[in-house]
């Protein structure tokens, strides 16, 4: 099998999202022939979009935006009491935010194209399946077949949503957060299943545009997240007006004939069935790998057959050699932007560049863009105690008040910060989960302090910067153990 | 047996070592004596027991092991001027040899000395003694510095005096306990910038499908009352915070009439008197005056503005500290007309290229900028809430006077320390001739060595909150509970909260240059645009990072500049990671959490060296 400068690339990328583009503009930077093919399957509503990936069309972009515009709901509501008139009613529209929200992901979609013509990347707007494993073949919209080989492919196709199988009317009637952002016309008093973070985000954001949102749980939110955490996200949330029905699961969803979509659950802890009236249900279960289309046997690549997520190693290399996987479609990665890029360069890197780094997941820092922001980096309260035993671990917490809270007369009863440390000095920091506004842009920072093995007294010996909300890190003196409360006390 | 003594000895934990680092370099040797001679007279005076010893030495050990394991005791064995300390040592107690042993301020002498004292009863009687004082601490000045001391102390076990005296402003502005930045500084501030900061809400929030009518007015009476409102349950907050640690506060101008005596004066001009073995000042600085004719009479400063009882309407703030900038920047964002009358850089001290950028979005959002001009006369033309105010400048660089009327002259000059009228020379406590700053060892101690002091009246320190808090109660811990740390002045993160917000922490470009030499660094910048700027419009290009690298030591981060929203919250992690050596090496390696400003610190890829671009096209 002569393969050598016989191949059409030396880089074929299947997937346009964040980890491929990053992958392929660092190869091409590095001299390399690449190739990039990228094909939306529609969503079951129908709903498709452009270059860019999950990211920027389905995830954080329009997540985010529509969080700020929920968020500038609140401040609004704010406005009056820092001394703005602003004159009542105040009415939201959702059809003027989409079309701004999505203006702007066509603009980056449009971007992303630019940037891969300006790295001379060529880009095919196909649908792929391995043909062998140097070779895939390509299918157009219109059904027209490509064939295209190379030295290296990465797959990084992503995920997507998943629809419940056994629920009668769930795939016709629901939507998932493939459609949400790209709704013409307001949701209207919804119904979301699930308690993954992307259930949660959209219940958000809904319950802040001001609609009547219920999110429906089997067991508990945000599962694999610290869960004191969770829980004091759901109640922020609950606060706010958004309904929790929890340990419940849907069974049916029927369309009225006004439009209205009418589902049945179980109540799992009584047992009854109950019945509502929604006019959407937005599925936010989990997701799937999209490797079901790629005819990975051809190529002898292996998944792990219950995730159907490729199996890859400290390199990111498939079970062949010459074929790696990045980003959401890897076993075992966090499905986060900011790594599949990163692992997508390094990668680039290691086969082009000479480069030996390999990607480190530990410490990935992330926040989950509820109404209340909730960011963490490391270890959450029960691994930091499953990994190291309860007697070693010290966690110092403290209930805090932003000062932007006080003078709007807003509830802060959920805004806390726990940080998790090793108990024995220098007491190494695991783990740090703030809740609160611009959690985020909190968060970051202090990720590199944990990435620097930062110990307890080195985050208590950094000065505050007054007043912010960050600076109650540096604050954080009192410890679980002590049993010592602790809430604010107004100041100081 | 000596442990029926140990009752008393409350003033140290176990086996504390204090160490003596040796003084700055540079310095004459007469002044590094008599900086030594202050640090021992302090040690001696700072605790019950004090024990100098050598570690190898086995009389030292007998003493330290035997009953006194409840002291701070000094080893200079490791130290490196153990000779100057011995020989300091033998001038003050005519002992050459160690240990050498103080107890309740009595030179004791060796360790044999020490047990003969002990079987005599003198050493029990010299630990029980009362101490002859009413406080063993008071602190004048009931700011953020001041109150973290005393609290700290208190809870140490000691008795506490707070004395807390607001001299109203010229305007007849005053206020409650809490000092700057609870009643007149970052607090009020910070919510009259989030007041400003909502009305640009506002504004995004019609992009993002928000509706509304179109007349949006500020009314600035709700505002400040609001804002007053939280400032008086902080101020009660203090209070009680004060009497639940039992700390005595009294609401009286604090003078020094003797040694270790001060004089209290309260608004009727009843004075009482009162002792006490320490002392620290903290009494902050106020806002300075032009001197010009007018200027007491008709400018109000940072003192007035945040309970002013009425719309400012259109302003001149002169000056360009941070204090003056986030003044302008306030007013503009509540839709006033602001001038802002510079002499000469904005900002001062902060890096400049930061500063211009801060200074062009305010000019692109409203503010009016006249530099190098400098007011001469401020007249009356009209009384009012507001009146109606004449202003006459001349420029800095010629002949050329310019007139304007303004309805508020707001001035920002900077600030003076309150040090010049409580009796310091009484006691001899030296101060700063020109700027009435107080100069301090590393350890906050005056060259009277009772005396201490925290906060902005400290030369060639920083003027922030949380470094006074740091230091007032790092400063009580060392006094009283026999802790060593001492508050470090490095890398402290502040941020200016200007329109956009400014954060920073190390060292400003200039500095790095003039400290390490432009050869031998590396700085790394980009502008970034902030996801929700870019559905709401808002300007491309503007957000801006910077960080400077010390290309040989591993690129280590010595300065790190932000701007743009959330600049505080973003810098504050940013901070702690520079505390444990942060190098872009780390900062590479970082995952970024998307999408947040915070994140393009993990994607810095283009040098300033480069020249290359770094506009930001799109996405």
């Amino acid at each position: 099998w002569e393969w050598a400068g016989r191949q059409d690339y030396n880089l074929l990328v299947i997937g346009g999202g964040s980890g491929g583009l990053a992958c392929a503009k660092e190869a091409a930077q590095l001299g390399m022939k690449v190739a990039v093919v990228d094909y939306v399957e529609p969503s079951p509503r129908g709903t498709r979009w452009g270059l860019g990936g999950t990211c920027v069309n389905v995830g954080c972009i329009p997540k985010k935006l529509i969080h700020q515009a929920a968020l500038l709901g609140g401040m609004i509501r704010d406005a009056p009491h820092y001394g703005w008139d602003v004159a009542q009613p105040v009415l939201h529209d959702w059809r003027k935010m989409a079309e701004a929200v999505q203006n702007y992901v066509k603009s980056l979609n449009w971007g992303h194209r630019v940037q891969l013509q300006d790295r001379k990347v060529k880009y095919f707007n196909i649908k792929a399946s391995f043909v062998n494993e140097h070779t895939i073949c390509g299918v157009t919209k219109g059904g027209k077949e490509t064939l295209l080989s190379a030295e290296h492919i990465v797959i990084a196709t992503g995920g997507r949503p998943r629809y419940p199988t056994h629920i009668e009317g769930a795939l016709e009637y629901g939507i998932t957060s493939d459609d949400i952002f790209w709704l013409k016309e307001s949701p209207g008093k919804t119904l979301v299943v699930g308690a993954s973070y992307v259930a949660l985000e959209c219940a958000g954001f809904l319950t802040g545009l001001g609609l009547d949102t219920t999110v429906m749980m089997r067991s508990i939110p945000l599962r694999g997240f610290d869960q004191q955490m969770s829980s004091l996200v759901t109640a922020y949330m609950a606060s706010q007006g958004t309904r929790f029905l929890k340990h419940c699961t849907p069974s049916r969803v029927q369309k009225l004939p006004d439009g209205q979509l009418q589902v049945t659950w179980e109540d799992l802890t009584s047992g009854k069935e109950n019945m509502g009236t929604f006019s959407t249900v937005l599925w936010a279960i989990g997701r799937i790998p999209e490797t079901r289309s790629l005819n990975l046997e051809n190529a002898g690549i292996n998944t792990n057959p219950n995730s159907q997520k490729i199996l890859v190693d400290a390199q990111e290399a498939t079970s062949v050699p010459h074929i790696y996987a990045i980003g959401d479609v890897a076993e075992g990665r966090p499905e986060l932007t900011p790594t599949a890029i990163m692992a997508g360069k390094l990668l680039a890197r290691r086969l082009y560049g000479q480069s030996l780094d390999v990607m480190d997941y530990s410490n990935v820092p992330t926040t989950v863009f509820t109404p209340l922001e909730y960011g963490c980096v490391g270890l959450s309260e029960e691994e930091a105690m499953a990994r190291h035993g309860e007697e070693h671990v010290e966690v110092y917490h403290a209930y805090y008040k932003p000062l932007e809270f006080t003078v709007a007369e807003r509830d802060a009863s959920q805004c806390y910060i726990k940080m998790v440390c090793l108990r024995k000095p220098p007491q190494l920091v695991l783990g740090l989960h703030f809740l609160g506004p611009n959690a985020g842009e909190v968060t970051q920072g202090f990720a590199l302090g944990i990435k620097c093995g930062a110990s307890y007294e080195q985050v208590m010996r950094t000065v505050g910067i007054h007043p912010t909300c960050a600076e109650e890190v540096a604050k954080l003196r009192i410890s679980k153990r002590s049993g010592l409360d602790p809430t604010v006390t107004g100041c100081g | 047996r000596l442990g029926s003594v140990r009752g008393v000895l409350v003033s140290s934990p176990p086996g504390r070592r204090a160490r003596l680092s040796s003084p700055g370099t540079g310095r004459s040797s007469s002044e590094a004596r008599e900086e030594l001679r202050r640090r021992l007279l302090g040690l001696i005076e700072g605790n019950r027991v004090m024990i100098f010893s050598k570690s190898y030495c086995p009389h030292c050990t007998r003493v330290v092991w035997n009953p006194f394991n409840v002291f701070t005791y000094l080893s200079f064995y490791s130290s490196d001027d153990g000779a100057n300390v011995q020989e300091m040592l033998s001038e003050i107690t005519n002992q050459r040899t160690v240990p050498n042993i103080f107890v309740n301020k009595v030179h004791m002498g060796g360790c044999d000395r020490t047990f003969q004292a002990h079987q005599s009863g003198l050493l029990q009687k010299l630990l029980q003694e009362d101490s002859t004082y009413d406080y063993d601490l008071i602190v004048i000045g009931g700011g953020s510095g001041g109150l973290a001391c005393a609290q700290e102390a208190a809870i140490l076990g000691k008795k506490v005096m707070v004395l807390d005296f607001v001299v109203p402003s010229p305007q007849g502005t005053s206020w409650g306990l809490g000092g700057t930045c609870v009643n007149v500084g970052c607090v009020p501030k910070k919510l009259m910038h989030q007041a400003a900061l909502l009305g640009q809400a506002l504004n995004d929030s019609r992009k993002f499908g928000w509706e509304y009518g179109q007349q949006v007015k500020h009314n600035w009476e709700t505002m400040t009352e609001a804002i007053q409102n939280h400032i008086s349950s902080l101020n009660w907050g203090h209070r009680l915070s004060l009497r639940e640690k039992s700390v005595d506060y009294v609401n009286s101008y604090g003078e020094f009439v003797e040694h270790h005596r001060i004089k209290a004066t309260n608004r009727k001009g009843q004075e009482t008197s009162y002792t006490a073995a320490k002392f620290v000042i903290a009494t902050g600085e106020r806002p300075r005056y032009l001197g010009i004719q007018g200027d007491k009479e008709y400018c109000i400063t940072s003192d007035d503005l945040f309970s002013l009882p009425y719309c400012p309407g259109k302003t001149l703030v002169v000056g360009a500290s941070y204090v003056a900038l986030e003044c302008a920047g306030v007013l503009t964002g509540l839709g006033l007309d602001v001038t802002v009358m510079v002499r000469s850089v904005l900002l001062r001290g902060f890096d400049q290229e930061m500063a211009e950028r801060v200074g062009s979005y305010m000019e692109q959002h409203g503010v009016k900028f006249l530099r190098k001009f400098i007011p001469v006369m401020v007249k009356q033309l009209e009384k009012g809430s507001p009146g109606k105010l004449k202003v006459v400048a001349k420029s800095t660089e010629g002949p050329e006077t310019i007139e304007g009327v303004y309805n508020t002259v707001l001035l920002a000059i900077g600030r003076d320390s309150c040090t010049r009228k409580m009796g310091l020379d009484k006691i001899g406590v030296k101060i700063n001739k020109k700027t009435g700053k107080i100069p301090v060892n590393d350890v906050e101690q005056t060259n009277v060595p009772y005396v201490y002091a925290v906060g902005d009246i400290l030369e060639g320190k920083l003027e922030l909150t949380p470094v006074a808090i740091q230091a007032g109660k790092l400063l009580a811990r060392r006094l009283f509970g026999g802790c060593l740390e001492k508050c470090d002045y490095i890398n402290v993160p502040t941020t200016v909260f200007t329109p956009l917000e400014y954060g920073c922490c190390g060292l400003s470009e200039e500095k790095a240059i003039e400290v390490y030499k432009k050869e031998n660094l590396e700085v790394y910048h980009t502008f970034f645009w902030p996801l929700e700027w870019t559905v709401a419009g808002r300007d491309n290009n503007t957000c801006y990072a910077k960080i400077i690298c010390n290309k040989f030591d591993n690129y280590r981060v010595i300065g790190f500049h932000v701007l743009g929203p959330n600049a505080g919250e973003v810098t504050q992690g940013f901070a702690a990671a520079m505390k444990c050596g942060l190098t872009k090496q780390l900062l590479d390696d970082t995952i970024g959490i998307h999408p947040t400003c915070g994140e393009v610190f993990t994607t810095l890829e283009i040098t300033k060296s480069s020249g290359l671009d770094i506009t930001q096209k799109g996405c």
